[in-house]
């Protein structure tokens, strides 16, 4: 029995390594996200020291399924604070009942129109705009104008431009269709989609595809794909070779963006209700808004909050977003994507 | 034999039917049946969900295509693999362990870093277009396979093709050719040869691949939702959007229950078919001396694995190339390559500019993927001997003609459904998992499962019943039976599925984005972060991430085939 011997061992060593170390000392807070969450060591250490506390991360997924899961788990929840549903997804999780309300003090200094949930269970943290990004150099090149409005994206001129996501499976597709939705109403959205079809639309699964493989900015044939109004500075920072200015530029005219918030809450349940409320003061506060931006790409909603240089000089911020409420997104998204696939991809 | 049954005996067959069974109960049957009956709660109950599902014409057409693709994948599978098996199985050739361990690579790579391969090769942009381009003078790219229903099946063979290389291919290797060289001697040609001979006598690999095959595709998810693009879907994207976008749970849940019941007709009726068709055979022990081939035959097989070869290793080197190419456009001029060769995206990996709480290291994932596969080995080897063992030995017993079809089913299972279902069930005392690492090598496994007892169980059936009979007549107890007769000429598919479990665990995603610690990403975890970001550096490492995932890979593979020729059939 030697050989089988050996493999217990081996896998009890394994169980054992893998095993958590006992816990004792700081209290635990446990925060719950979605897979693009990231923040700076420093910044958490600060609050961990301020605290006394070990602050430990679950990712479980995209903003979705994150919010699937807590809704799943409502009342017995796997954290202590969930970051990271977003306003197409608020309604899940304020039906699903997965928030205690909190009355964050700092919620004075944040702009009313953040906040989306009156009980303020759901507590506005950053937002980010969902905008058409195109190619400087094509325009140039070719010179064309750019488009300044969604209509213009229906003229010849236009025609086999554009790249843009499928809503089923992508959230800034679904943020684009959001927009055609709020912009053209609830009558006309799929009027201008035929058209946009007829002039040669292409439509992708992923933000991925659309934005490396399609854009020509990567080489592919598109110059004008659907991306966030943070892509041009942060293509920027994260450029081979130091660039003078952004070669990508968002179009942030009146009613052609989509804008997403994210938000935070104390899960319902929770045993850390004191540290969960130190953390969503904290979250709200400017020492964690201004690590936003360059980690996420996401933009603090706290106007105390100093962006850096690069933001400063080149985020172009969309004065008139589109605005869906969460009501009406949960409420229609299904039929939504249902006509919009039987109009588009059928 | 089996009348004289002592005490002892049956101790130990109780714990070999334990493990499989409380495996698949506690980490298969206990989520699953929790996430779908929570789910059909929240509806209108089972049948007003099945109503809605069948009622639609939509997803009654997702059905049909799930499908018509799976079955053309299949069938173009088995035509692509079974000649490079034969040839692999019965012929010296030169480079064969190289074709077998590049065969086995794309296996290992996640869907993610595939497509991004295809793209380094057919995309837009991609080598062969920009060939084109400049060769003719083309304004356009001239070839479209991003997003098209070619792109799903030829990413399906490359996907699978290793599967039947290696299950059928190991099997016909060990066939004793004496039997072929009988028939051909006693007159038959060669096609009779083949049908009347090797066909039967391979029918239980064939079958056992093809059903491997076919439930791969049939549950496909990554390569039609990337590479397939928005005009396809499965049933499991099905599930997906109807879990993740619409949270429509009773739906998802019926879908799931219907991938499920296909599954399940599925293995139930190859495991009617192999009980019947699988012989007990004189397996060589070591590769029967392979013959050459004439000249002719020799320009034709060269030519077939020169084409094969250059299947598998376009789209790796094209991502290889693309991985040391500056990104960046010249002004004016949209072939991206221009811009010369780089190793910075390989000298940034172990750099974090961003000082992020979750930056790990290549290394660091390398490691946390090493650690997370060597667990999937230890425990699919542990609850698979056993089960490939009572599937094998006890043919005619009706629990082991059940265990086969359960063993099968956590492939066939919606992974977004049993993900969710590892949530809502395994986070209370005693079995909370929710948090703990332990749970991706157990997902894992679940995976793997199939596959360790697909390789195992043709093996341990070939050894003749004479040989343990007489074992146990000369006084050995079924653990000696087990250790110096089952175990020595079982060494070789020992291996096989260690090399398959460890493939399942290195490129599996999902389970690991889902359960894995944040602080401890694997290497395709990571590779999918940097991908999620605009920039030519992030994309570039994403790039050398995927190409060291698949050196790293391929290194292994080779490693273990070169363990397989030195023979290590003893342990």
């Amino acid at each position: 029995m030697r050989p089988r011997l050996f493999a217990l061992t081996l896998f009890a060593l394994l169980l054992a390594a893998c095993a958590p170390a006992a816990q004792d000392g700081p209290d635990t807070l446990t925060v719950m996200t979605h897979d693009s969450f990231a923040v700076s060591e420093a910044v958490v250490t600060a609050f961990e020291q301020q605290h006394n506390a070990e602050v430990v991360f679950l990712k479980v997924g995209d903003a979705g399924s994150a919010t699937n899961q807590a809704v799943l788990a409502a009342g017995a929840p796997l954290a202590d604070v969930f970051y990271g549903v977003d306003n197409t997804f608020l309604s899940r999780a304020l039906e699903g009942d997965i928030f205690e309300p909190y009355d964050s003090p700092v919620l004075a200094e944040i702009p009313d129109h953040f906040k989306l949930d009156p009980h303020n269970g759901a507590l506005p943290v950053d937002y980010g705009d969902v905008c058409l990004n195109y190619d400087i150099a094509y325009f140039e090149e070719n010179n064309l104008e750019p488009p300044a409005s969604l209509e213009d994206l229906l003229k010849p001129e236009y025609a086999g431009l554009l790249v843009v996501q499928n809503p089923a499976s992508s959230s800034p597709g679904l943020a684009f269709l959001l927009t055609t939705i709020g912009h053209f109403g609830e009558e006309g959205y799929l009027d201008f989609w035929r058209g946009l079809v007829a002039n040669d639309l292409r439509v992708v699964s992923d933000w991925d595809t659309a934005f490396y493989t399609e854009f020509s900015r990567w080489g592919g044939g598109r110059p004008i794909v659907v991306s966030y109004a943070s892509s041009p500075p942060v293509d920027l920072i994260f450029a081979e070779e130091p660039l003078e200015r952004p070669v990508t530029a968002a179009l942030v005219a009146d009613d052609t963006c989509f804008r997403q918030i994210e938000f935070v809450g104390i899960l319902r349940g929770t045993q850390q209700r004191a540290l969960a409320e130190a953390w969503v003061d904290f979250m709200l506060s400017p020492t964690f808004q201004e690590d936003l931006p360059l980690q996420m790409f996401v933009f603090p909603v706290n106007p105390n909050a100093q962006l850096a240089d690069v933001f400063v000089d080149f985020l172009e911020v969309p004065q008139q977003p589109i605005l869906v409420s969460p009501e009406a997104i949960a409420a229609h998204r299904e039929a939504w994507v249902a006509a919009w696939t039987d109009a588009v991809l059928r | 034999m089996d009348a004289a049954v002592k005490p002892p005996r049956k101790a130990l067959l109780a714990l070999l039917w334990l493990l499989p069974l409380v495996f698949l109960a506690l980490f298969y049957f206990y989520p699953l049946g929790s996430i779908l009956t929570l789910s059909l709660q929240r509806g209108g109950g089972l049948g007003q969900a099945v109503a809605a599902v069948l009622g639609s014409p939509a997803q009654r057409s997702v059905l049909g295509f799930t499908f018509w693709q799976a079955t053309l994948s299949t069938l173009l599978t088995l035509a692509v693999g079974l000649p490079a098996a034969w040839l692999l199985a019965r012929y010296q050739l030169r480079g064969k362990s190289l074709l077998r361990a590049l065969s086995g690579i794309p296996f290992v790579l996640p869907t993610l870093v595939v497509a991004a391969a295809f793209d380094a090769l057919l995309g837009p942009r991609g080598w062969v277009n920009q060939a084109a381009m400049s060769l003719f003078q083309l304004p356009a790219p001239p070839l479209q396979f991003v997003n098209t229903f070619g792109a799903i099946l030829v990413a399906h063979v490359f996907y699978n093709a290793t599967i039947v290389l290696r299950l059928v291919g190991d099997f016909w290797g060990r066939l004793n050719p004496r039997i072929e060289q009988a028939a051909r001697s006693l007159g038959a040609a060669p096609w009779q040869v083949f049908l009347r001979i090797s066909l039967p006598l391979l029918a239980p690999a064939l079958a056992a691949a093809a059903l491997l095959v076919f439930i791969f595709n049939f549950t496909s998810f990554g390569v039609v939702l990337v590479l397939g693009g928005p005009r396809f879907a499965t049933l499991e994207t099905e599930i997906y959007y109807q879990t993740t976008a619409l949270f429509n749970l009773p739906v998802a849940a019926v879908l799931a229950l219907l991938q499920l019941l296909c599954t399940l007709a599925l293995t139930a009726l190859y495991t009617r078919l192999s009980a019947r068709l699988s012989r007990p055979l004189e397996l060589a022990s070591t590769r029967a001396a392979p013959r050459r081939l004439g000249a002719g035959g020799r320009l034709l097989a060269g030519l077939y694995l020169a084409v094969l070869v250059a299947f598998f290793l376009s789209p790796l080197l094209g991502l290889g190339l693309r991985s040391i190419s500056r990104l960046t456009p010249e002004r004016g001029q949209t072939q991206v390559q221009g811009g010369g060769l780089t190793l910075d995206y390989y000298r940034s990996l172990g750099e974090d500019p961003r000082d992020n709480i979750f930056f790990a290291t290549p290394s660091q994932a390398i490691q946390t993927s090493l650690l997370y596969a060597g667990g999937t080995i230890l425990v699919s080897l542990a609850v698979g001997l056993p089960a490939a063992w009572l599937l094998a030995t006890r043919q005619q017993d009706l629990g082991s003609r059940l265990l086969d079809p359960l063993l099968m089913l956590p492939l066939g299972t919606s992974a977004v459904t049993l993900g969710l279902g590892f949530i809502v069930a395994l986070n209370r005392p005693p079995l909370d998992l929710r948090t703990s690492p332990l749970l991706v090598p157990l997902a894992h496994s679940l995976v793997a499962l199939p596959f360790v007892v697909r390789s195992l169980t043709p093996a341990l059936r070939s050894i003749r019943p004479r040989l343990r009979q007489a074992a146990a007549m000369l006084g050995a107890d079924p653990g000696q039976v087990l250790r110096h007769v089952d175990l020595p000429l079982v060494g070789r598919a020992l291996l096989v599925s260690a090399l398959f479990a460890f493939a399942v665990s290195v490129g599996e995603f999902g389970a690991s984005a889902l359960i894995a610690r944040p602080e401890y990403p694997t290497i395709p975890v990571l590779i999918f972060r940097l991908l999620g970001q605009p920039g030519a550096q992030t994309y570039g490492q994403a790039m050398a991430l995927s190409t060291l995932l698949m050196l790293f890979t391929g290194v292994g593979m080779l490693l273990i085939e070169r363990l397989r020729i030195a023979d290590v059939g003893e342990f």
